[in-house]
């Protein structure tokens, strides 16, 4: 029974000290980049129709891998094609929009965080 | 000298993940779905993790009686070779505390388990994978009910995520299912014993096992960012709801034909580096259980952790 004893401790001695090593020693780069909140909301009706669409994420993204598109219900691009990743705040990735009509909108997001991790996904507006 | 083994064992896997290149990719990941790691049905995907299990349940004696409080503590690490293909190696270690008879604890038999993710699909949010897991035999103790043979498991994983499913229909698109099916072969087809009673041999047959463990999720986070933001704030915006059916059936031998299993619902919260999850342990029979049991798990992405470093694939 000691030896099990032994081993237990052992063991549980070198999960913590991992653990540990884990907790002190991460790499400068952040993890995979999931949106945070967006503007317009996700799945949102509103009245007027917006100048652009921001979405904040929980990372930093890499300007030159981060794409964002806005769709009409037809699959056409409406967007005035200036999408990126805002200058000042590296979490936050903006398109322009020109006067939209009433309708429902998909806006296509594609991005890279910082530490290489590729994520996307898509959202619907509605503009009534 | 087995705890010395495990211990040097421990540290070469530490060794060698700490000398990876410094390339990473994503774990868990189809489109915008993201799976999380779950509690008793192994995941479907390859990944650079490591996590901590804690589980306690009483279970029935021989007699149908709930005396035996079985509490388990299992530590895993998983290490991607190739971006597609992995390593998983576990060790558990288990209390057995039994009514008017004392309590025997020591380590279950090493698990090592390779893993293949065949496909992955952004569109469909599927991923489907393969695997061969050995619970090796006798590197357990026997006290805590660990085999002395091995039990060889060809595996197939599944997750599909419902996020193709049509805007009509957009509450539905946050849930997703996961799950495994592998038979379990036994090294041995039969264990003979010393009957503690009689001084006689007494021969058990070691049956052939069918894993059937599937999950269905509800994922708070995906309903938040993909289909509606509903105004969920921390820490539920990055809540999965999950409820567990690990099954197990015998097909052959004494217990042919038996199932064992559990539902487990629970709720995991995905952080950037780290996943905590709370599960119950719902026995659907007396043979899986005599009492509800719990689940608590720790997790790290170590891929997020560390993207350019151990936490990529050895051959990215």
């Amino acid at each position: 029974m000691k030896k099990v004893e032994r081993s237990s401790d052992v063991l549980a001695a070198a999960a913590l000290l991992f653990v540990v090593f884990l907790f002190i020693m991460p790499d400068t780069a952040r993890g995979h980049a999931y949106p945070d909140h967006a503007d317009p909301k996700v799945g949102s009706t509103i009245s007027v129709a917006p100048t652009r669409v921001r979405i904040w994420f929980d990372s930093a993204l890499e300007p030159v891998f981060s794409t964002i598109m806005v769709h009409n219900a037809d699959g056409r691009m409406v967007d005035k094609g200036d999408g990126h990743v805002d200058a000042s705040d590296p979490t936050l990735l903006e398109i322009s929009l020109p006067p939209l009509p009433p309708g429902t909108y998909r806006v296509i997001w594609n991005v890279v965080a910082r530490d290489t991790h590729r994520t996307m996904g898509n959202y619907v507006f509605t503009i009534k | 000298m087995m705890w010395l083994r495990r211990a040097i064992g421990f540290t070469l896997i530490a060794m060698i993940a700490a000398t990876t290149p410094a390339i990473s990719y994503a774990h868990g990941v189809a489109g915008q779905r993201f799976f999380p790691t779950t509690f008793a049905v192994d995941d479907p995907f390859i990944s650079d993790e490591f996590s901590v299990l804690y589980n306690s349940i009483t279970m029935n004696d021989e007699a149908g009686r709930a005396r035996i409080r079985t509490t388990l503590l299992d530590v895993g690490y998983s290490k991607r070779v190739v971006p597609n293909f992995g390593i998983e190696v576990d060790e558990g270690y288990q209390r057995l505390r039994t009514d008017g008879a004392g309590t025997v604890s020591g380590f279950g038999n090493l698990g090592v388990n390779v893993k293949y993710q065949l496909y992955t699909s952004a569109e469909h949010e599927t991923i489907l994978s393969v695997g061969v897991s050995d619970e090796i035999g006798d590197t357990g103790n026997r006290n805590v009910g660990s085999d002395s043979f091995s039990t060889i498991s060809p595996d197939f994983y599944f997750g599909k995520g419902f996020g193709d499913l049509p805007d009509s229909v957009g509450l539905l698109r946050p849930l997703a299912v996961t799950g495994v099916l592998g038979l379990n072969f036994p090294s041995r087809p039969q264990t003979v014993m010393v009957n503690g009673q009689t001084g006689e041999l007494d021969t058990a047959r070691n049956p052939t096992t069918l894993t059937w463990a599937f999950t269905v999720q509800y994922s708070l986070m995906y309903l938040q960012s993909a289909v509606k933001d509903v105004g969920l704030g921390v820490p539920f915006n990055r809540m999965v709801a999950v409820v567990e059916f690990p099954m197990e059936t015998c097909l052959n031998g004494a217990c042919k034909r038996q199932t064992t299993g559990t539902v487990n619902p629970g709720l995991a919260w995905i952080g950037k580096y780290t996943e905590l999850g709370i599960a119950a342990e719902i026995p659907m029979n007396p043979r899986s259980g005599a009492g509800t049991g719990v689940f608590v798990l720790f997790h790290l992405f170590i891929d997020d952790l560390f993207p350019k470093s151990i936490g990529s694939p050895i051959f990215p």
